[in-house]
């Protein structure tokens, strides 16, 4: 089934090295991609996979090493050298023009013309068309993008690399902003474009989708080259030590749950999302002490608007929010947070999370500045400030433990760290965490997921909303289905039958 | 009834010279805008071109040269805001004000220079031309004061500015090179990862948005009127800045705006002209007063270029 052509090596990097001032990112680095092979590069977070393919695609020069191109050596100084030699990018963070349509997109910089640099247009997607449907890459050439679906999206750049020739394909982070449908589409574009004699260098953390769909494995591990393996050799488990360093378990490690008493109580709440539409059609919950509480769910049912519901950001049309059978619907953030301790690990971290213009320690105290010790008749006290911004680094771990660094600066996982220090810090009653483990790898998603246990340990409660269903049945007690703006069904998480929820998430009865 | 129908022709005549200088300016602000950069300076841009015009056309008794000397001389305003903004990365509103100040204190300095320290400069002796007058001469294909005539008898700056328009809207929709400033403008990153040099592009915008300013002013100094004062252009540059935003960042919208704008002054000077019983100060504020009147009024209805005012900086890599 593989396409694999032994004899000619596409792509070999050699001792690779990348230094920004003193701060190493690749150290020695050696990569080797036969033509028609699909290779991954694992790493956690800031191991440095994105660095060397830059490297590779001319964004960054290497401080030392040898890069050679079927077999000739390449000095890539610029992308333009790289895409005259074949190589093609996707980057993780699209670099698509919005109001554009895709044909624009696609022959930027090498447009089609007629006379004196006038554009032509019908020309051109002829030939998008062309391409779009050797490659089984379905697009409508006249779409614009800000029409059209993140998965087609990637699919007008992995066009844009392919009209301008690439025989090798750097795909970074491609299945990151994908749902599950379009990732297995995905995965039939890659197999495709390998057929046709490509070579594809793919980055990701996800493990099960290297099994799925890469032929070797490269593993970094904090600027260092541990190891190539053939992927069917090796078990999930031992990419994931390799990657890590240490042993991972995959397993959510829980004690015995001690059920508390009820503690918040959602009663028929109805809200509208942002276009008017209602989000929940009276949604109920309720939530206990000393419980995780899942919430499972295909993303757009009402999820989002159920978080902003419960923190104070969307207004309820109608229904109640119970606190301590205390009704609290309708307060404002600010007195859910400082009123009722109800703290929140947004789903964005980078929108809603954190001021990523902001440094760690400021980050930190976002709840709490106002209060004593951080501030005294309205001024800071900033000793007091990174103080606690030392000590809370220390203890939930944030790298580089430096408070003055701006959050911009850190890696998602150790983001992640920032907020759950911050809301995890101020001891909340109930603590609601929205996709906190989205985009991390396997060594901050147990982080996290040790942080939300011992919460539930400690006789708080979790409310946990997911669309991972494997994270909402390991970490939850209790799982509840919502389905188009209402719960369809709850249950015990232990021993339930995976099939069932995933037919009640789509709708279906059991 | 013909007194009422030339009456529609003076203000539609009026409307048409007013709008010119401001239509120039805004096409310049449209292209450097859909580049990406913010260019506030076109106040000082035009000043500073109002200026070489009236001195040029003085001294060469050339009204053409000095229309194309001025559209350098805000070419040149706008090469120091591309060093600015695009090289050193400054903040293009600071970069901005400081054009305008640079502008006018430059042309105010030149002109005590070659004026014997006036702030004016002298009549000039040619203005732009009429077109229908060098064609068919005077009165001969028009009656003179006539609606026809007071309708399309007018400089020719006011046809190259509507023929600019023209032009600016083809090479920005229908180009190569305008694809790439759109590009530059809403996702400069993307277009450098294609080998599209940002910083040349917005170089060439920046300049060009300097060179439309300058021929601005011109048609203000040797068109409009015939020299150069420094009441002249008094605010012009920022209502071309608010027709460009009001058009929606297009080239066809900023001409409607400042139709818009220029129609405001045609019925201010019409009303004076008329002899009507308000204050002429009151009357004078018209134009500013409709600017902020249709500006609040869209609020939240555009969407700029996605990369305007944002910095690009390749060197961190």
């Amino acid at each position: 089934m593989t396409a694999i052509d032994f004899s000619q090596k596409t792509v070999e990097m050699i001792n690779v090295v990348k230094k920004f001032g003193d701060f190493v990112a690749n150290d020695g680095i050696n990569l080797t991609v036969h033509k028609g092979e699909v290779h991954a590069l694992l790493g956690e977070n800031g191991a440095g996979k994105t660095t060397l393919v830059n490297c590779l695609y001319g964004l960054y020069h290497p401080t030392a090493g040898t890069i050679r191109i079927n077999g000739r050596e390449l000095n890539v100084t610029d992308p333009n050298v790289a895409i005259q030699n074949g190589i093609g990018m996707v980057h993780q963070h699209f670099m698509l023009v919005e109001p554009f349509t895709v044909t624009q997109n696609i022959i930027l910089g090498r447009e089609t013309t007629k006379l004196m640099g006038i554009l032509d247009l019908s020309a051109a997607e002829k030939k998008v068309a062309e391409i779009s449907e050797r490659y089984g890459l379905a697009i409508n050439p006249r779409d614009k993008i800000e029409d059209i679906s993140v998965g087609s999206q990637q699919r007008v750049e992995i066009l844009k690399a392919l009209y301008r020739g690439a025989e090798i394909l750097i795909l970074d982070e491609p299945t990151a902003v994908l749902t599950p449908p379009e990732i297995q589409e995905l995965v039939m574009i890659i197999r495709n474009l390998t057929q046709e004699g490509k070579s594809i260098i793919i980055i990701t953390h996800k493990l099960h989708e290297i099994k799925q769909v890469a032929d070797y494995c490269t593993i970094i591990r904090r600027g260092k080259y541990i190891d190539t393996v053939e992927v069917d050799t090796v078990t999930e488990q031992e990419l994931a030590s390799m990657m890590v360093g240490r042993e991972v378990s995959f397993a959510v490690e829980k004690k015995p749950q001690k059920r508390g008493p009820k503690i918040l109580t959602i009663d028929n709440l109805v809200v509208e999302d942002n276009r008017g539409i209602q989000a929940l059609k009276g949604l109920s919950l309720e939530l206990h002490k000393g419980e995780i509480l899942g919430v499972a769910g295909v993303d757009g049912n009402g999820q989002s608007e159920l978080i902003e519901a419960l923190t104070g950001l969307r207004t309820v049309r109608s229904g109640k929010i119970l606190l301590h059978n205390k009704e609290i619907t309708g307060a404002l953030p600010k007195q859910i947070i400082d009123g009722y301790n109800i703290r929140t690990i947004p789903e964005d971290r980078q929108k809603r999370g954190l001021v990523l213009e902001f440094d760690v320690a400021e980050n930190l105290v976002l709840e709490t500045y106002h209060k004593k010790p951080f501030s005294w008749r309205g001024v800071l006290n900033h000793p007091e400030i990174y103080q606690y911004a030392d000590d809370s680094a220390k203890e939930f771990d944030i790298r580089p433990a430096n408070p003055y660094l701006t959050a911009k600066s850190l890696s998602g996982g150790n983001q992640q760290k920032v907020i759950i220090a911050r809301e995890v810090g101020n001891d909340p009653e109930v603590l609601i965490a929205s996709q906190p483990t989205r985009g991390l790898d396997v060594g901050a998603i147990e982080y996290v997921h040790a942080a939300l246990v011992e919460q539930r340990d400690r006789g708080k409660a979790v409310l946990l909303v997911s669309f991972e269903l494997d994270e909402v049945i390991n970490v939850s007690d209790r799982i509840a289905v919502i389905f188009e703006g209402k719960i369809v069904g709850t249950m015990a998480a232990e021993g339930v039958d995976e099939n069932e929820i995933g037919l009640m998430m789509a709708g279906g009865t059991s | 009834m013909e007194a009422i129908i030339n009456d529609i022709g003076f203000i539609i005549g009026t409307t048409l010279m007013y709008s010119t200088p401001l239509m120039f300016t805004s096409l310049g602000g449209v292209i450097t805008e859909r580049s990406g950069v913010v260019n506030i300076g076109l106040e000082g841009m035009m000043f500073f071109g109002a200026f070489v015009a009236a001195t040029v056309a003085y001294y060469t008794q050339n009204p053409w040269l000095g229309f194309l000397c001025a559209g350098l001389g805000g070419a040149f305003l706008g090469l120091l805001h591309a060093i600015a903004c695009v090289s050193f990365a400054a903040e293009q509103i600071v970069s901005g004000i400081a054009i305008n100040f640079l502008g006018p204190g430059l042309a105010l300095f030149l002109s005590r220079l070659f004026f014997d320290g006036a702030t004016q400069t002298l009549t000039i002796p040619n203005k732009i031309p009429l077109p229908l007058h060098f064609l068919f001469g005077e009165g001969k294909l028009f009656k003179s004061a006539g609606f026809m005539d007071l309708v399309f008898n007018r400089f020719a700056t006011v046809y190259l500015a509507f023929l600019l328009v023209l032009l600016v809207w083809f090479v920005l929709y229908k180009t190569k090179v305008g694809m790439r400033v759109q590009a530059v403008g809403e996702h400069p990153e993307a277009a450098d990862t294609l080998g599209i040099s940002v910083y040349r592009i917005r170089y060439g915008a920046v300049i060009m948005s300097g060179f439309f300013a300058g021929l601005g002013g011109a048609s203000m100094s040797i068109a409009v009127v015939s020299r150069f004062s420094n009441t002249l252009i008094s605010g012009h540059g920022f209502i071309a800045l608010a027709a460009m935003i009001f058009g929606k960042w297009k080239p066809q919208g900023a001409m409607l705006a400042c139709l818009l704008f220029g129609g405001a002054k045609g019925f201010e000077i019409f009303l004076g002209a008329k002899g009507v019983p308000v204050s002429s100060s009151l009357l004078a504020m018209l134009p500013y007063i409709l600017t902020i009147i249709v500006l609040v009024g869209i609020v939240g209805k555009t969407t700029p270029p996605a990369a305007i005012g944002k910095i690009f900086d390749k060197s961190g890599k």
